[in-house]
């Protein structure tokens, strides 16, 4: 028994040594001699790329750095920016609050778990940073975070990307029509009815700000008698939104709900939006070129439910093509893992050059989350997100060798041990088996709602 | 007749001569610059310099030929839409229900079977699922008017070994209810097995026996008519199953697997063939190292256990090539990978005389590529099945022919 306490007692200390080791690490690191695909600038051969305190430093030929700076030979090996994921539902405890068709004063961030290991696998998968989303049970969904994956830390304010812009959920079509709808007997039942509700939701969120402006305009008079409104989270944030003040997120998947939102937000003066899965948004694609941020699609899923049944695989292609911002996400916990595979799909269906694949997992994603000043390509001042590939990303032979974010490296294939959850969290619960299918849990949280169980 | 416009192209029979290409045969090495002939459907002659008769000439220099690809485990044509149940034919009512036919069910008009075989995959193994004995699987090709005509030559009887492990992080039973379970579902199965043994100690003595197609179905395992496909995928339960067909008297595959490199040695011990996949998917516990699913396929492999592979797929089988891809890269090696899903199930299934490499005297079931097929930039330029030419079109490619250049209403 007091054999058994010593080692624990030993593995605890060893554990929290493996902790603070990556959380105090600085950020500094040479990368020699690799292929670097910089996404913005072409593809540069057998070049070095060092890292001071986190961001690029220099990219170029025979770089030097301070002997303190671990140094990497990446000779023969490919170096890409970190890939980004624009929607996904990773580390987080919940996923829908669908008490209500619009919810938008919920935050994810208040649901960050440090402690997901599929955080790890996405390092593995040479994914840096995702955007971690309400789910699709409302038309206007709760605000998400956008994380990176500094796995490792007990703190779940060190995963959040703090330069981040705000983003909210919102959701068209089948989801938020079978919650309220059929599930509670509450409008939307019908596409027509999410138009109703952002409408609604809209129009009272102006006549809240008027209000507001109304009896702040009057606070500068003296002698004010009249008491403030009341103060609304949910209609503040919705204010937000009308303001610009954050950027949409859209789960959508039809043309014809699509195209409403794009009217609904020309007419209230909204550009900063998003569609997010919008399989038929190739039908609808100089649209989203001219009024939106982009979209971000799956690669090739398809046919799960209705309302993606006429999807095709050449929608990513046909969007680029068409001058739309496009990103691939993946809205799953597996696909994560490899979306350098899944951008790769653009090259058999609709022959996407290779920069214009990776540019899918890098800097368009980036855009569209509002942080492509700090990441998703190689140059320098932006945050040293990186990953290292055997052979080209977009092979299927690639595999991932070590993943950095901010300069620090937090997955190596080679030290790759079973059970990483332990080096973080001993209490987790030991691990049962699981038949791995549905890993997508858009509509986590709502099932009850639900009689059917495919839910993105 | 009003007015009709638009061509439909259909597939079609005809004798084609394959000129130039470096030929994967599967079985007999990479052939470099050799011709393939395909006659009555069948490959007539592979060699060099065949001579030119009435053949449609197909010129296939700078490309490659690879037999059609075999996913081995799939629900594709017996499910149209996942979330609609009035399309989700894979599953009858009762756990008891071996006697029925996913060949029954597959409609040859599934708009996934042509998104399928532009990839190159031909031939898949469809199958029902629930319960112990959900149904019969049937290995189809992707081409046909009805389910006969698609009907590639094998059958099984699914099982669905119990497990005695929990099923997710929901499900909070403890080891001790988990075994009880577990066992009480082996002890239904066992007692299902005796009575399937009386039944065919009764019909091959001539007795006369009550209809009773659940026994029937199971009798045909039984006596060796149809193999069964016992799917089972924890460790644990893997080890069990191998203890449970010990003494039993038929042919087993088994299918899932997903844990088998944690029992690799016994599995080969056994000598049982293995159907494993997806190989793109989660680790079956947290505790996994991040690329069990990955490595699964070729530790099994390696350990000298026969692996093809499935992706379990409906719309997505067109993946089997990348999830092989995965199997290759990690560990398995692009040759084995290949005939994991190629000539590996040909033999599982029994087909391997007509399927599964490029052979004088095989169906012609193949494809034309310009490179290798599990990269995802890699073309596939022209499919065969059964000497048919596909057409290389399905409703993903329409939409992208209607849709790449719209113009913009004013």
């Amino acid at each position: 028994m007091n054999k058994k306490r010593q080692l624990l007692a030993g593995l605890l200390i060893w554990l929290s040594v493996q902790v603070s080791a990556q959380e105090n690490q600085s950020g500094d690191v040479l990368i020699k001699n690799a292929q670097v695909i910089t996404i913005t600038n072409g593809t540069l051969d057998n070049t070095d790329v060092l890292v001071k305190n986190g961001i690029i430093a220099e990219i170029g030929t025979n770089l030097k750095a301070s002997k303190n700076t671990k140094t990497v030979d990446a000779s023969g090996q490919f170096l890409m920016p970190g890939i980004i994921d624009a929607h996904s539902h990773l580390a987080l405890e919940i996923i829908n609050e669908a008490s209500s068709p619009i919810t938008a004063e919920v935050q994810m961030s208040d649901v960050i778990d440090p402690y997901d290991i599929s955080i790890y696998r996405a390092l593995a998968g040479g994914t840096t940073i995702s955007h971690a989303m309400h789910g699709s049970a409302n038309v206007i969904g709760g605000q998400n975070v956008t994380l990176k994956h500094r796995y490792g830390t007990h703190d779940p304010d060190r995963l959040i990307m703090q330069e981040a812009p705000r983003t909210i959920k919102f959701a068209l079509g089948e989801n938020p029509t079978r919650v309220h709808g059929i599930g509670k007997n509450l409008q939307p039942r019908s596409r027509m009815g999410v138009e109703a509700v952002i409408r609604n939701g809209f129009e009272e969120a102006l006549q809240y700000k008027s209000a507001w402006e109304k009896w702040n305009k009057e606070k500068q008079k003296k002698e004010i008698t009249t008491a403030p409104p009341k103060y609304n989270t949910r209609l503040q944030t919705l204010v937000d939104i009308l303001d610009g003040k954050i950027i949409i997120h859209c789960h959508s998947y039809r043309a014809d709900e699509i195209y409403m939102l794009i009217q609904v937000c020309q007419e209230y003066g909204i550009d900063k939006i998003v569609f997010s899965h919008v399989n038929e948004g190739f039908k609808v694609a100089p649209e989203l070129a001219k009024y939106t941020m982009g979209a971000s699609v799956f690669s090739d899923w398809w046919a799960y439910k209705f309302e993606v049944y006429y999807s095709t695989a050449y929608n990513a292609a046909i969007l680029t093509k068409n001058g739309v911002v496009t990103s691939i996400n993946s809205d799953s916990d597996e696909l994560i893992r490899h979306l350098y595979h899944e951008a790769a799909k653009t090259q058999r269906y609709g022959g996407l050059t290779d920069e214009e694949a990776l540019s899918l997992i890098t800097i368009n994603p980036a855009k569209q989350l509002g942080i492509d000043k700090y990441v998703g390509s190689i140059e320098v001042g932006k945050q040293a997100d990186l990953v290292l590939f055997d052979k080209h990303p977009l092979s299927i032979y690639a595999i991932p060798q070590m993943t950095w974010v901010d300069g620090i490296k937090y997955f190596d294939r080679n030290t790759d041990q079973a059970d990483q959850r332990l080096k973080i969290n001993l209490k987790r619960s030991l691990d049962p088996y699981r038949i791995s299918s549905g890993t997508h849990n858009c509509m986590q949280d709502a099932q009850a709602l639900f009689t059917e169980n495919h839910h993105h | 007749m009003a007015q009709i416009e638009g061509e439909v192209i259909k597939p079609y029979k005809a004798n084609f001569l394959l000129t130039n290409a470096k030929i994967y045969t599967v079985t007999k090495g990479i052939l470099e610059d050799h011709d393939l002939l395909i006659e009555d459907g069948l490959i007539k002659a592979i060699g060099k310099n065949i001579p030119q008769q009435n053949h449609t000439v197909i010129d296939c220099t700078g490309k490659s030929l690879y037999p059609g690809f075999i996913d081995s485990g799939t629900s594709l044509g017996i499910v149209e839409v996942n979330s609609l149940k009035e399309t989700q034919d894979y599953m009858e009512l009762g756990k008891v229900t071996p006697q029925m036919q996913a060949l029954t069910a597959v409609n040859p008009n599934g708009v996934a079977i042509p998104v399928t075989r532009v990839s190159g995959v031909t031939t898949v193994l469809t199958q029902p699922r629930g319960g112990h004995f959900p149904g019969t699987a049937a290995l189809i090709n992707l081409n046909g008017y009805t389910p006969g005509q698609m009907f590639g030559g094998f059958k099984g009887v699914i099982m669905n070994y119990p497990s005695a492990v929990r099923s997710g992080s929901n499900d909070t039973r403890s080891l001790e209810d988990l075994q009880k379970t577990a066992t009480k579902n082996l002890d239904e199965i066992n007692k299902l097995w005796e009575k399937a043994a009386t039944y065919l100690a009764i019909k091959s003595k001539g007795g006369e026996l009550e209809y009773y197609p659940e026994m029937e179905q199971l009798s045909r395992v039984l006596n060796k008519e149809l193999p069964l496909l016992i799917e089972v995928n924890a460790a644990k339960d893997i080890v069990s199953a191998l203890e449970w067909i010990k003494e039993k008297d038929v042919n087993v595959v088994l299918t899932g697997v997903a844990e088998g490199w944690k029992v690799a040695d016994k599995i080969a011990a056994a000598g049982v063939p293995v159907i494993t996949g997806p190989v793109l998917t989660l680790p079956s516990r947290d505790s996994d190292n991040y690329d069990a699913s990955y490595n699964n396929p070729a530790l099994l492999q390696k350990a000298g256990v026969k692996v093809a592979l499935r992706t379990m797929e409906a719309e997505n089988v067109r993946n089997l090539p990348f999830n092989a891809g995965f199997a290759a890269a990690y560990g398995m090696g692009i040759t084995e990978a290949l005939k994991a899903i190629t000539i590996i199930p040909a033999e599982i299934f029994g087909v391997d005389d007509s399927l599964g490499s490029l052979e004088e005297g095989k169906k012609a079931s193949l494809f034309i590529s310009d490179g290798d097929p599990f990269e995802p930039k890699t073309q596939i330029h022209q499919v065969f099945i059964d000497g048919y030419r596909i057409p290389m079109t399905n409703r993903h490619i329409r939409l992208y022919q209607e849709f790449l250049e719209r113009e913009m209403q004013p």
